[in-house]
């Protein structure tokens, strides 16, 4: 069993990125941190039986779909997956949308349509996943395929666990997306168990090396280091705009929960535990920052505590959304007309600097076309944390 | 109008669809340079170009899954699969993707699939199947089945101009064997409305794909005052057409070439007690495929499938009730 993701040739892209502004950096520990607080209040509410079904985490996973999503521009598209919390908040999802999901709440994303982490804001450019994995890396091929007959510098980005890639889907989604050269971007989170099952019995060989033989470039990176992740990713990214084809990123972690609520990870040896929780990677940014980008101690704490207030705000708002009408239930099955997907926000200041500049080249048409949020919903973290 | 068969019908429709609407792409196996294993697409690669006449690679989920993600974003996609048997390979995206995302997240997918089907010339287990019932078991799929050359146009405009994943059965055994006057241009024939084929007062032969021209090559060598509905459109069904058929003549055979068991048939017998009982004056009577896989050889195929002297059979006997 290979449990050593901190080793060094693992992690090829520790080093810094200039691609980052310090109030960018402060954004990146804002979103983890979000992730994280808003996650121990869903389990909370789920221990308070509030939840039902089970609940889901993506615990010491924050740093990859945050890191991750922190790359995309307005207009580009995502399938976020269950671990992935981060990155429907860094798209403009609240806490309390995501927390009233849980709850089968009328407030939450789905409005009791659908449960857990089985959303997307299709008005701020998300698909959500299903339950089948990786089904959600064909879609965004399919959406990425949209953008390459437009020829729109557009990006599709999807993220899955090592699991999925023992998945024929797997297979089928990378292999058209390296026949066609399509701008999507893999990323993978091998956080060493499907459920279970640990990856020797569920690979031979790294999916990571796999994607040569599709064709298209595979990065392996450290998954609880946020700067690495995002600097792969605007790599990939960059790559995928510039009509160069998908990349795999396969982010070395480690699941610190269960795979849900009700599973004790009894089959995880203490001690695997024990290393990764030194490898946390809110705390390991939280320390980077103050070591080498010179946030005070004071200024942390601030960080900290604006995310703690802002999502006891948000719990109250979730806890207090009715039960839906179970007139709804049978509603919606057929749709009446196409409409589009709305935008994403898009925090990276690379984003509202282009837009200030009335740039077009960076991220096509979109550059023009308005704020990040301009979707009628208000930008959530990003304002609240600039008003804390 | 001009006359054409069912498969150049559906050709036609697909071509003027692709050229009043550059968002309208086809992908499938074999459907570029080689036109499709039936040739629908033929000539359609020099026509549109190779990105919108998309050869795919041999995976199903993946055809699907890609005309998903196309669909969200406004393509308009037309997948084939190159036998509808070949849905199985795709049915994770189809039903768990497509049928769920409006319902679950409001995310309307419009997209057809294309879908060969049926039996009647040795394609044996894996090339002859009639799948409807598998999607309308699924909620979120608006299923088709055309029977003539301007209905199988005609459905097939309005399938890929609706907002929804479209499952379009396409009955490989009346491709060349049906012919019709079609609209030229534009003709359109609205989703979940059944057509009146045959006028009758005494029976009605509910059906839809192969089993209407079989109902009315029987009503025609029988004699009798027999009515023919083709439902056209399985999900959504035209209750009311049903219902109004059922009122008039009082008794119902309901014919279909696929499997019994849960299939259309059930659907609309259950429907008809429910709804109708009281204008019944005979038991509803089902004429479809035994519950077991299409065999290959010759005579096993024939004594699967309905056939004309079934057919006339069990017509015989309701009108005789």
């Amino acid at each position: 069993m290979k449990l050593d993701a901190a080793s060094p040739s693992r992690s090829p892209e520790r080093a810094g990125t200039d691609a980052l502004t310090r109030e960018d950096r402060a954004l990146l520990l804002r979103y983890m941190l979000l992730m994280r607080l808003s996650e121990e209040r869903g389990l909370t509410l789920y221990k308070q039986g509030k939840v039902p079904g089970s609940f889901y985490d993506g615990r010491g996973q924050e740093a990859i779909c945050v890191g991750a999503a922190f790359t995309l521009a307005p207009q580009d598209r995502m399938c976020i997956l269950h671990r992935d919390l981060g990155a429907h908040f860094v798209r403009g999802v609240t806490p309390d949308r995501y927390l009233a999901n849980y709850m089968g709440r009328e407030g939450g994303v789905t409005g009791g349509k659908d449960g857990n982490m089985h959303f997307g804001d299709r008005q701020l450019g998300c698909v959500g996943m299903v339950s089948m994995l990786p089904d959600m890396a064909q879609v965004a091929a399919g959406m990425a395929l949209s953008f390459k007959m437009r020829s729109q510098p557009r990006v599709a980005m999807t993220f899955f666990g090592e699991g999925s890639t023992a998945n024929g889907q797997w297979h089928e989604a990378m292999n058209f997306a390296g026949v066609h050269r399509l701008p999507v971007v893999f990323v993978l989170e091998n956080n060493q168990f499907a459920y279970s099952t640990p990856t020797d019995l569920e690979f031979a060989v790294d999916p990571v090396q796999r994607a040569k033989s599709y064709g298209f470039p595979g990065v392996s990176v450290d998954g609880n280091d946020v700067e690495a992740v995002f600097e792969v990713a605007r790599v990939a990214t960059d790559r995928a705009r510039e009509g160069d084809g998908p990349t795999l990123i396969e982010c070395h972690t480690m699941r610190m929960h269960g795979h849900g609520a009700h599973d004790d990870m009894s089959y995880v040896p203490d001690e695997v535990l024990e290393e990764w929780s030194h490898r946390d990677p809110i705390e390991l940014y939280a320390r980077r920052l103050a070591e080498e980008h010179g946030f005070g101690s004071g200024e942390i704490d601030e960080i900290r505590e604006s995310v703690v207030a802002y999502v006891d705000e948000c719990a109250e708002r979730a806890v207090a959304s009715p039960m839906p009408d179970p007139a709804v239930a049978t509603d919606g099955v057929f749709a009446e007309s196409w409409e589009p997907l709305g935008e994403g926000e898009a925090p990276w200041s690379r984003w509202s600097a282009a837009e200030a500049q009335g740039e077009s080249d960076a991220n096509g048409h979109h550059a023009a076309n308005g704020h990040p949020a301009s979707n009628g919903q208000q930008s959530s973290l990003v304002e609240h944390g600039r008003a804390a | 109008m001009t006359e054409m068969t069912y498969l150049q019908a559906i050709s036609d429709g697909l071509r003027e669809e692709m050229r009043r609407d550059e968002s309208v792409f086809c992908l499938g196996e074999d459907i570029g340079a080689f036109g499709g294993a039936f040739k629908v697409t033929d000539g359609f690669i020099d026509e549109f170009g190779a990105d919108r006449v998309l050869d795919a690679p041999l995976a199903e989920n993946m055809i699907i899954g890609a005309s998903i993600g196309a669909a969200i974003e406004g393509q308009k996609p037309v997948a084939e699969m190159q036998f509808a048997d070949f849905i199985s390979c795709g049915f994770d995206q189809l039903v768990n993707v497509a049928g769920k995302l409006h319902y679950r997240q409001g995310v309307s997918v419009p997209m057809v699939v294309r879908l060969p089907s049926g039996g009647g010339f040795s394609g044996g287990p894996f090339h002859s199947q009639n799948p409807e019932a598998w999607f309308m078991q699924s909620p979120g799929l608006k299923v088709v089945a055309p029977a003539t050359a301007d209905d199988a146009k005609g459905l097939l405009v309005s399938a890929i101009r609706d907002p929804n994943p479209v499952c379009y059965l396409e009955h490989k055994g009346l491709y060349r064997h049906v012919k019709g006057e079609v609209p030229e241009g534009e003709h359109t024939v609205p989703l979940g409305e059944a057509r009146v084929a045959r006028e009758g007062g005494e029976l009605s032969v509910i059906a839809y794909g192969s089993s209407v021209p079989l109902a009315l090559q029987a009503a025609d060598q029988l004699d009798e005052d027999i009515e023919v509905i083709d439902l056209r459109t399985l999900n959504p069904l035209d209750t009311d057409a049903i219902l109004a058929s059922v009122e008039k003549t009082g008794k119902v055979l309901i014919a279909h070439e696929a499997t019994r068991s849960c299939g259309v048939g059930a659907e609309v017998a259950s429907l008809i007690s429910e709804r109708a009982f009281e204008s019944l004056d005979a038991p509803v009577r089902r004429l479809t495929a035994p519950d077991v896989p299409i065999p290959f050889s010759p005579p096993l195929e024939h004594a699967v499938l309905p056939q004309i002297d079934d057919m006339k059979e069990a017509c015989r006997e309701l009108i005789a009730y």
